[in-house]
């Protein structure tokens, strides 16, 4: 999988993803008013299989699982960061994005495009042709990513068995 | 070697003799709290997708504080989609507009000392004052707990942040925790388990113990304990309830820690947070003098009957400045009550506070009080994200319900000494 790079910084709380002024309401509407406090270009302009990078504790704040659920539908594949709130870590998982963890900032720019292998933990940046070493992410994990979240998952597995 | 007091919780609740750190277990909830934001209006699909209804509905409490009260046709339908999912799923433990979930929970007697708590809200640690492992979990991972009322937990371990020595006169919890905030950073708790000890623990009240623990959230841990003590048994049967039917754990002397943190509460002067990060923390000369055009003493950190004492202490007597306005809300209606039998409320709206209902709110910017474009407030919230309490060019600082009384007063952020020196004077 591979998209382009969209860069923030460290510390992007849930507020700035999921703004509290827009959480009463369809989490489509939600989803253009993210990360407007930082970046009024991000939410028009993302494209799916666009990738975020971004510093230490990503994702700290509210509980509000919308956090993860705008970056999805907004096309966002994956977010690469060098640490993740622990709440906000496990939303993701179950709402089908894929966090990775990984000290990308120096290797990536805003813009490059950006090559993912979860299984091994390698991303390529192909516009630099630098390789970064991320923490791989567990088949079990890849499996729910690929279902779009756990929910369909166990709706996948519950088909099967019957 | 002995288990720390997280370690004893998640043994109990896994039903194993001892756990230690790094493992994962799968532990049996013995209460879920959810709030009309992220509960049923979110885990109802969930549910009917899967056909099942709530695993234990007398383990489940719900709690309208977020969207409360409505203003408008979603916030209003949300409420109502709450209230019937309550009476289909035959749920007993419902709150509707009573006050935030992290206060009324504990209020209304359902916290006992040794429980294994899940909540679907992040200031979820605020249990942990109770000797409860209490965490937030996100819809997805809450709707697991009521269809299975079991959920899965990495075994944390235990950063002590021990305090010894007595508060001086115009301190409180919310300055030791924005020292926290400050000293160790936002991912300084890395999601493990916080636990706080020492003398000036053991000397707080509940409520002060609360803000210690709510804010356990700010340094990124997933719980913020305090071992169970008398305190906690005189709140818990004030509240109606049992305390010995909990079991109050203590950790062991001898248990692993990751780290100590030592801190001094007795040189602890009143700390405020510049926009826009409760890490971004210092004394309050250091912020003294930017002005402000609003005050907020709210939320489920700042707004217990002992935060609203504070505030009384420095606005008795006293005026908020012209051209600053000061929104009070009660973290419940309990709250309201007491502060309006005890002359606590008619000292705060004699000084100009307007009083509002009780409700998450301005605090996230999801109700009434909300900032407009370019606006700074002082509150005695948890969080300062940019934008969090409304427009996204608004600034936000925080600090203790005397420093926001005190900031009230001159129209600037101030230290709340002077005022409560004058007062003995």
């Amino acid at each position: 999988m591979s998209g382009k790079a969209w860069k923030y910084g460290d510390n992007v709380d849930t507020d700035l993803l999921a703004p509290g002024a827009y959480m009463k309401g369809p989490v489509e509407e939600l989803a253009k008013h993210c990360l407007e406090a930082i970046d009024l270009e991000f939410a028009p302009n993302v494209q799916p299989g666009d990738v975020i990078v971004a510093g230490r504790n990503f994702g700290i704040g509210s509980s509000r699982e919308q956090a993860a659920e705008v970056l999805v539908l907004l096309g966002v594949k994956a977010v690469i960061a060098k640490s993740f709130g622990g709440i906000f870590y496990r939303n993701a998982f179950n709402l089908g994005l894929l966090a990775l963890v990984a000290d990308a900032e120096a290797d990536i720019e805003a813009g490059h495009v950006l090559d993912l292998d979860p299984a091994s933990g390698t991303i390529t940046n192909t516009t630099t042709g630098a390789q970064i070493a991320a923490e791989p992410v567990p088949e079990h994990l890849r499996r729910i990513v690929a279902a779009g979240g756990l929910v369909p998952y166990l709706e996948q597995k519950l088909e099967k068995h019957s | 070697m002995g288990m720390t007091l997280a370690e004893k919780i998640i043994a109990k609740a896994a039903g194993l003799g001892s756990v230690r750190a790094g493992e994962i277990v799968t532990c049996t909830v013995d209460l879920a709290m959810i709030h009309d934001s992220g509960g049923p209006r979110r885990v109802k699909p969930v549910l009917e997708r899967l056909g099942v209804k709530v695993w234990d509905a007398k383990k489940v409490v719900v709690i309208s504080d977020h969207f409360v009260p409505a203003v408008d046709q979603q916030s209003a339908a949300i409420l109502k989609l709450t209230r019937d999912w309550v009476k289909d799923q035959e749920i007993e433990g419902f709150y509707d507009q009573q006050g935030i979930c992290h206060v009324v929970l504990p209020e209304r007697g359902h916290l006992k000392p040794g429980m294994f708590v899940v909540g679907g809200d992040s200031h979820s640690p605020t249990g942990g004052a109770f000797g409860c492992y209490m965490f937030g979990v996100g819809a997805t991972d809450m709707a697991g707990v009521l269809v299975t009322g079991e959920t899965w937990i990495r075994v944390p371990e235990t950063i002590r942040i021990d305090w010894s020595g007595t508060l001086p006169r115009g301190s409180s919890a919310k300055d030791m925790m924005l020292k926290l905030c400050a000293t160790l950073g936002m991912d300084g708790g890395d999601y493990q388990a916080v636990e706080y000890t020492g003398s000036t623990i053991a000397g707080l009240s509940m409520t002060e113990r609360m803000t210690m623990s709510n804010m356990a959230a700010e340094l990124g841990a997933q719980a913020g304990l305090i071992a169970a003590d008398g305190t906690t048994a005189d709140y818990i049967r004030a509240a109606g309830a049992n305390p010995d039917e909990g079991t109050a754990f203590a950790g062991d002397e001898d248990a692993a820690c990751r780290v100590v943190h030592k801190f001094d509460a007795s040189a602890l002067g009143p700390q405020v947070a510049a926009p826009d990060s409760p890490a971004n923390s210092g004394p309050v000369e250091e912020a003294d003098d930017v002005p402000v055009d609003q005050c907020y003493i709210g939320a489920c950190t700042g707004a217990k009957l002992e935060d609203l004492h504070m505030a009384a202490e420095v606005l008795g007597g006293r005026k908020v400045a012209s051209g600053t306005r000061l929104l009070l809300a009660p973290a419940s209606t309990r709250i309201t009550a007491a502060a309006a039998a005890d002359g606590t409320l008619a000292t705060l709206t004699e000084a100009g506070a307007i009083l509002m209902p009780s409700g998450c709110g301005a605090c996230a910017g999801y109700g009434a009080g909300v900032l407009a474009e370019g606006e700074t407030c002082m509150a005695s919230t948890a969080r300062n994200f940019k934008g969090r309490m409304g427009a996204r060019s608004s600034k936000v600082y925080l600090g203790s319900p005397y420093t926001v009384a005190a900031t009230a007063v001159r129209g600037r952020v101030a230290d709340p000494r002077p005022f409560l020196a004058e007062n003995r004077s």
